[in-house]
């Protein structure tokens, strides 16, 4: 029997590392449970000759093909767009673009402003400092002074524009359209104990150089620093309660595979919009037959994902390829409503600098583009490191029946239940995706881009996991109230991307981890009602 | 065990012959072909867990040539290929990218590309900072985010 702490983080990714540091300063007794482990640059693809081969395997961003033992199987064979994620000390930072937008203050207004989907319980005003002091920690590059996005400092410059930028410069100069050099976390000069970027380009999977922000290097040294304990290969299967209906602890499986049960007087889940109403809904009890905190029948519904359009091209000039990281360069010139486009919200485009030569070849075969035979090495020569490319990143509508539930069958190792994805892509959401890619094809032809290739959606393209869990002042109609705690449940908080209410249309890592510390402020701020 | 799965001495040999239908070994670039000692070596030696579709995907290229895929005539490999290409389904697409795989990470293909053979890390690469004046006219352009009130 484990004595019971104050505060049982499960997760300890984005979310659960930020939530983590901003409780440690109230020297409670804070335990985190990570399914996952440490992760070992020393390993990651980027240092080895077969580091574009191994992003096929297991540094896939798929769990499913992926297949580590520290993922769990998702069965998402009715979505159109498959799940990815990572599970470990880090969670998914540890493999994504460290693309770094925050959701505009429209976006917290989207009933207000167009009618759809609700209004969210905060605003922006309200996060702002919880975005300067994530920005500071995680270690923001980037560019003050975009005129269409929301104003933020970052401490260090913006990436280089390399070979790629002035390409997609020029080509959305001569449209009228708006660019802007991306807020990322890839660090321009050592900053915090981490070394500057070197250009290893393969990113996503991992930065073995550490010049991207993941939470495993940024928030956590900190956190375990000021006392807060992180326990590794602690799987959860459910979270318990007692007698009065609140949340008395969990049980989860240890490195061993030894079921073990932990107390806590509070409990905060970090777990993503997939994870989170998994835990929730494998919580049913007696007492909450439908799920833990799950009364408005509202947990695992409204799922959002950020459905990508992606469109790219070939110039004759040469493009950075896979020797600089993979994103540089945003445009929010279709963020916001217009409605003479035919649908409702917008976009963000992010620019892709190129490819390397393995996933160049095999995408390329796969299109078509690339033929076999005598022929094949003068193709290959005009597309290696000659691509170009525009990714939309549309904004998802909440709908309830784009959801998360258990699935009857599939379990992972510990023999729990798997979530089950059940996705379509709205109406609104494909006029906005045929829209990027009209407009997509408009820039790569003013950029002097053949050979033009469609990904949309792009399929492994589940990033974001939204909306599962939604914040809201009424008890009929969201999970958690306005400061992330259970309506239901009054011990139980939750602080990842389940929360959103909708999804905007950018990469929402630093808004998740901004409503984090947000709601960890709200914690502090009331430690002496906390349950009232 | 999958993972341990070695292919046979007949599927090795469809291996090489279809790895050259997919890359052939060119003069004017000065690189070997996809059936090379070396790269079907690396091919062998790194299947892993593509080794079992990748045995499928040559098991059915068996199947529809009947015979070692060699040994046809051009127009009958060309033919067989055309149907493996078409209903090969998953595990055609793991073979075809297993090839390329192995074939775009030799040192001599890569050299020809003008690429180092090397890992990314530790040395990286440089990048240019770029002509920062072609945001003038963004900041010159009258933008503004949409306003909540």
């Amino acid at each position: 029997m484990n004595d019971p702490v104050d505060v049982l983080i499960i997760g300890a990714g984005a979310s659960g590392a930020a939530v983590a540091w901003s409780l440690a300063e109230t020297r409670m007794h804070i335990l985190c449970l990570e399914q996952g482990d440490w992760m070992k640059p020393a390993d990651y693809p980027s240092t080895g000759r077969d580091w574009e081969a191994r992003f096929y395997g297991e540094w896939s961003t798929s769990p499913n093909i992926r297949g580590r033992p520290e993922d769990y199987p998702i069965n998402d064979d009715s979505s159109p767009i498959k799940v990815v994620n990572f599970n470990a000390v880090g969670g998914s930072t540890v493999m994504y673009t460290a693309h770094w937008p925050r959701l505009h203050p429209s976006d917290f207004r989207v009933k207000t402003l167009d009618g759809v989907a609700d209004d969210w319980p905060i605003d922006y005003d309200t996060l702002v400092p919880f975005f300067e002091e994530n920005d500071r920690i995680m270690g923001t590059s980037g560019l003050s002074g975009d005129p269409l996005s929301p104003l933020t400092h970052p401490p260090m410059p913006p990436q280089p524009l390399g070979l790629s930028g002035p390409l997609v410069a020029k080509a959305m100069n001569k449209l009228g359209w708006h660019w802007w050099p991306s807020d990322t976390t890839v660090a321009t000069m050592d900053y915090e104990g981490r070394a500057r970027c070197i250009n290893l380009g393969h990113c996503t999977p991992a930065c073995a150089q550490g010049a991207k922000a993941s939470t495993d290097i940024t928030y956590w040294p900190q956190a375990i620093r000021a006392g807060v304990e992180l326990r590794t290969h602690c799987r959860v299967r459910e979270i318990t309660t007692d007698e009065n209906g609140m949340a008395s602890g969990v049980v989860y499986y240890d490195k061993d595979g030894v079921e073990q049960f932990q107390g806590a007087h509070v409990v905060i889940i970090a777990c993503n919009g997939v994870g989170t109403p998994r835990l929730l809904l494998n919580s049913a009890s007696g007492r909450f037959p439908n799920g833990l905190a799950n009364s408005s029948g509202l947990v695992g519904k409204n799922l959002m994902f950020h459905p990508y359009a992606q469109i790219y091209g070939y110039v004759t000039e040469p493009t950075d390829s896979n020797r600089a990281p993979p994103t540089c360069l945003w445009s929010k010139e279709f963020y916001d409503t217009d409605l003479s486009r035919g649908f409702v919200r917008g976009y963000g485009v992010q620019f892709v600098r190129g490819a390397g030569p393995v996933f160049e070849a095999v995408v390329s075969e796969q299109k078509g583009i690339l033929p076999w035979g005598a022929d094949h090495h003068r193709v290959f020569r005009k597309l290696n490191g000659h691509r170009l490319g525009f990714s939309a990143i549309c904004e998802d509508l909440p709908e309830e029946h784009n959801r998360v539930t258990l699935d009857p069958v599939l379990k992972d190792s510990h023999g729990i239940p798997a979530p089950k994805i059940d996705y379509a892509i709205s109406e609104n959401s494909r006029r906005m995706m045929e829209h990027a890619l009209a407009r997509g094809r408009e820039f790569l032809e003013t950029a002097g881009a053949t050979d033009i290739c469609v990904n949309s959606p792009i399929p492994w393209g589940g990033w974001h996991l939204l909306g599962t869990a939604r914040m809201g002042a009424d008890p009929q109609s969201s999970v958690v109230n306005e400061w992330g705690r259970s309506h239901d449940v009054k011990n139980l908080f939750i602080v990842d991307g389940s929360v959103f209410v909708t999804s905007g249309g950018v990469n929402p890592t630093s808004t998740i981890q901004a409503i984090a510390l947000y709601v960890a402020d709200q914690m502090k701020q009331r430690l002496a009602n906390l349950f009232d | 065990m999958p993972d341990q799965l070695t292919l046979t001495p007949r599927q090795r040999q469809d291996l090489r012959t279809i790895a050259a239908m997919i890359i052939p070994a060119s003069e004017e670039y000065r690189v070997p072909g996809a059936d090379d000692e070396l790269i079907q070596a690396d091919i062998l030696a790194t299947l892993g867990r593509d080794a079992k579709p990748v045995a499928t995907a040559l098991d059915h290229l068996a199947r529809l040539a009947g015979m070692p895929l060699a040994d046809l005539d051009p127009a009958a490999r060309d033919g067989v290929i055309s149907t493996f290409r078409a209903d090969g389904g998953a595990p055609a697409a793991t073979l075809v990218r297993v090839v390329l795989q192995c074939y775009y990470r030799d040192d001599r293909v890569l050299r020809s590309l003008g690429l180092e053979p090397r890992a990314p890390f530790p040395k990286g690469h440089v990048l240019e900072d770029g002509d920062w004046s072609l945001l003038d006219p963004v900041k010159a352009r009258a933008h503004a985010m949409r306003q909540v009130s």
